[in-house]
């Protein structure tokens, strides 16, 4: 959307602030659809009623991303494709995070395919109070086989409900997994200057969502999507070629950008589509595991900052998987959310008068790793998270946004008095800001035991052991 | 896309579309007509609007044409547009069944893919040379340029002039690090000048940083002299570029940096740093007497890094072409968004223009160390999926950590592990085109046996 000013979407609202979205008018309703927190369907009356049929069509053309989101998978497992609006995050956000499909092959052993399959779907990392997980599997037709190739996707398909990419340059390939998946919204790759008018049948056949590729050549991947747009198929990804070295990597970056750029900062219609990036290519490079699998976390870092909308992969080993997800994680986090918990005394689980008092900062990063590892670990307990701006223990105590004054006037400000509340008044400081215990014992008058915990609250559970209850 | 339509191509854009009521009218004349065909597909729906909203405009510039003195009455029967224009909603269902049965495409419809640069950017990075050789009053075997860059990295608006380069740590005392480290370092953790010579000969670092963090009263509380040695035995170990750094105590550092910066004059040493907490203003003399680069450190705050460049050129009188900026590295999963983002909006707003932020960016990569997921065995959550060797996930914390900032525009890089030094090097060099290899074709990748 490049609609910037909610009066202009007001214009095609119903404006009768009847409050059925939940906004008390519709100009603040209007607001919410600029900052994509409102969607058009939230909107009963519009929908409803008749007589807004025009400004109901209208309103959906003006708040369409600039680049084309497209659905893969069904139900609560679908994932959208694309569907950003800005070239740079901090211009408000991006929105979907790039799926990425780990892939498996027709001609792996059944019981080897089953147990990547089973790794893949259950894979999961706690970070900020959520599971992160990888969401989709990319089906590999090695074999060029139609049936062996159905029969790994019906294997598939049994073990995980995860949305797939069906990946084959073979129409009749893609039609024999088609026909055990079809209803489920595979992606469907990949129609190329050679294929093209059969797997155009099969998206139209299957009302599946479809790769153009053309590595490397992006005339001739408009000319495959201006085709398909033609014939009425748009739910398409395009695939400008993911070169894993040399200076072909230099050029597939730029494709990528260029495609951004002419579909965000110059509104060209005809290439707006999501782009999938293909880092599995660093796999093609070298026989050394290790040497692959950190090339491709290269790729994927290069290619999930600079706005591939999907990717297929191939090291599910947890130490590129993690960095992966992590730096996924960084570039769509919205910048306009606070990362912030509310400063102020939390409980995790039931503490009683024996319980520890854990200090720390109000960055929520800091908090929920805080919490979730003494929650993980069972151990019940107070946090206080002192108000730093939400800056992290380590920057806070250099920057001077955590003192003892501040934590002492944090504890009072929650009302919460240590000295009457506690069997063992204390409080435990972050490891970090050791520096501070003498100046706090002094502010405390000595009536209450400063204690310096692990530098990494991972190792709380081990400092219990030692060190609780305080002799 | 705006197309540009003759109206007289109206008819059959709209039969094709399905919309029958227009048919018999035909109209002539050169009147060019704009459509904005908008986004998503031609559904029977969407062609049903279609319709509606061009014979709208139809009406609109035929009564225009009229009133021009173009006589298109004869041309036009009025009810068949009235109908087009306020259609019953019955008649949505018939325009949708004359949707022609669909067909493939005979063949492709041969297209032009263009793609301008962007035209705001017109400013250019400072470029700032680190060490001198001889000639220039120093002792280095040769200097270092960064910065110069036109556009954001690896855009290809306008190549970038310099590559990124990598400054490796090394302290003046022994201290705790990662195991992935640590391993490479255990040799040389009681002598800086080894540890130096290391870094250079076996993992090819471009500079050293020399960090004097015994000086912090807290720790050894070495005095500023007795440190100002090890930069000398540093530069004499190696003759790449150095930079030196204190402990990070606001009240130490200025001595501890004057010192330094004094017995290591005339080679344009980057001094890492002054910030707004501190005695900036002598830590900037330090640098402009002894012909050194200052590096400005501020915390994620771009106002902030105005003001601290800002205050190194009015007020120490620090020159453009010596002053880098460390605008702070929070690291991968802990902050590395807020890092990156202020980093790519001070690029930027350099390249727009904003002259207190023309310079280049420093990163202190080693940060990404500190983060848990770096280096600790297991997964503090039981109920995480296995984290796997961390012997294998700490360099890569420390290569994403360091590459997602140099696509944000760092041009220098303060590293530990020489993996991750290494990595760094080649994905940003062959993202300028400087590495040649030989590429698989990719269009294998479907049937790749891995």
């Amino acid at each position: 959307m490049k609609e910037t000013s909610p009066l202009n979407l007001y214009k095609q609202l119903p404006q009768t602030n009847c409050g059925k979205c939940g906004e008390q008018t519709c100009m603040a309703f209007a607001s919410g659809l600029i900052a994509r927190a409102k969607k058009v369907d939230d909107c009963p009356p519009l929908l409803e009623e008749k007589k807004y049929a025009k400004k109901l069509a209208a309103l959906r053309v003006i708040v369409a991303p600039e680049v084309k989101m497209v659905d893969v998978g069904v139900g609560d497992m679908m994932k959208k494709v694309g569907g950003e609006d800005v070239m740079y995050r901090h211009q408000m956000t991006f929105f979907n995070k790039p799926p990425f499909a780990y892939d498996v092959t027709d001609t792996m052993e059944e019981a080897k395919l089953v147990e990547r399959v089973k790794t893949i779907s259950s894979w999961r990392k706690f970070y900020i109070g959520k599971w992160e997980t990888v969401e989709m599997i990319a089906v590999r037709a090695v074999s060029g086989d139609p049936s062996k190739f159905a029969a790994c996707v019906k294997k598939v398909k049994e073990n995980s409900n995860f949305p797939l990419i069906l990946c084959s340059f073979d129409p009749a390939v893609l039609k024999a997994g088609l026909d055990i998946v079809g209803k489920d919204r595979p992606l469907i790759y990949a129609a190329t200057k050679d294929n093209w008018q059969e797997v155009a049948k099969l998206a139209h056949e299957y009302k599946v969502p479809v790769v153009l590729s053309s590595p490397f050549d992006l005339d001739g991947l408009k000319t495959l999507a201006v085709t398909f747009e033609q014939m009425g198929i748009t739910d398409l990804v395009l695939d400008p070629g993911t070169a894993p070295n040399g200076k072909k990597l230099q050029e597939s970056l730029q494709n990528f950008i260029k495609l951004r750029r002419a579909t965000i900062e110059e509104g060209q219609k005809d290439i707006a589509y999501p782009t999938i990036a293909l880092p599995i290519n660093a796999w093609a490079t070298t026989d050394d595991p290790v040497r692959a699998a950190y090339w491709e976390s290269v790729l994927t870092a290069t290619f999930v900052i600079r706005g591939a909308d999907i990717m297929v992969k191939h090291s599910i080993d947890p130490h590129s998987v993690m960095p992966d997800m992590h730096l996924r994680f960084n570039i769509y986090t919205d910048p306009r959310t606070p990362v912030q918990v509310k400063p102020g005394i939390f409980t995790v689980g039931k503490p009683t008068k024996e319980s520890p008092v854990f200090v720390t900062t109000n960055f929520a990063l800091t908090y929920y790793t805080v919490e979730s590892d003494v929650a993980s670990n069972e151990i019940d307990c107070h946090i206080l998270a002192v108000n730093t701006d939400g800056i992290g223990v380590q920057a806070s105590v250099a920057g001077g946004q955590i003192t003892p004054a501040k934590i002492k006037d944090s504890f009072k400000e929650a009302g919460f008095d240590l000295e009457a509340e506690m069997a063992y008044p204390s409080m435990i400081l972050p490891g970090m800001a050791a520096k501070f215990s003498g100046e706090l014992e002094d502010l405390f008058g000595g009536k209450v035991k400063i204690l310096v915990g692990p530098e990494d609250s991972g190792r709380i559970i081990g400092w219990m052991k030692d060190r609780w209850p305080p002799k | 896309m705006v197309d540009k339509i003759k109206l007289s191509d109206l008819n059959k854009t709209l039969s094709e579309y399905g919309v029958e009521a227009l048919q018999g009218v035909s109209i002539e004349g050169d009147i060019e007509l704009e459509i904005d065909t908008g986004a998503g597909g031609v559904g029977p729906l969407f062609a049903y609007y279609f319709g509606h909203e061009v014979a709208q405009v139809a009406m609109q510039l035929i009564k225009f044409a009229k009133t021009m003195g173009y006589p298109v009455e004869g041309l036009l029967q009025p009810v068949a547009v009235a109908q087009a224009v306020s259609p019953a909603p019955a008649d949505l269902a018939a325009a949708a069944a004359v949707v022609p049965e669909w067909k493939v495409a005979s063949s492709l419809a041969s297209q032009k893919f263009k793609v301008g640069t962007d035209h705001t950017w017109k400013h250019q990075i400072q470029e700032v040379v680190l060490g001198a050789t001889k000639s220039d009053g120093g002792s280095r075997g040769k200097a270092i340029t960064i910065g110069g860059e036109k556009a954001l990295p690896f855009f290809y608006d306008t190549a970038m002039p310099n590559r990124p380069v990598v400054t490796m740590d090394v302290f003046d005392m022994p201290i705790g690090m990662a195991k992935a480290v640590k391993i490479n370092y255990e040799d040389v953790m009681n002598s800086p000048a080894e540890w130096a010579k290391k870094a250079v000969k076996e993992f090819h670092a471009d500079l050293v940083t020399v960090h004097l963090i015994s000086t912090d009263p807290l720790v050894k509380d070495t005095p500023a002299k007795e440190a100002a040695k090890t930069v000398e035995e540093v530069l004499q170990a190696v003759d790449v570029p150095i930079c030196i750094g204190g402990s990070g105590n606001p009240d130490k550092d200025p001595l501890v940096l004057k010192a330094a910066a004094e017995v290591a004059q005339g080679e344009r040493a980057l001094i890492a740093s002054a910030n707004l907490n501190m005695d900036w203003e002598a830590i900037g003399k330090a640098c402009v007497d002894n012909g050194h680069v200052c590096l400005a450190w501020t915390q994620l705050e771009i106002n902030s890094q105005k003001e601290l460049n800002r205050k190194l050129m009015k007020v120490a009188g620090v020159p453009r072409e010596s002053i880098v900026m460390d605008p702070t590295t929070a690291a991968l999963a802990y902050g590395m968004d807020f890092a990156y983002t202020n980093m790519e909006r001070i690029r930027l707003g350099a390249l727009k223009g904003d002259d207190e932020l023309t310079f280049p960016m420093s990163s202190g990569t080693t940060n990404a160390w500190g983060v848990r997921e770096a280096w600790m065995v297991n997964s503090p959550n039981k109920d995480d999926s296995a984290w796997g060797d961390r012997m294998l996930r700490g360099p890569i914390w420390e290569i994403l950590t360091g590459f997602s900032l140099a696509m944000a525009g760092v041009d220098i890089f303060m590293m530990m592990h020489p993996l991750a030094v290494a990595y760094l090097h080649e994905i940003t060099q062959s993202l300028m085109g400087l590495i040649e290899a030989e590429t698989p074709d990719t269009a294998n990748w479907i049937k790749m046996e891995v």
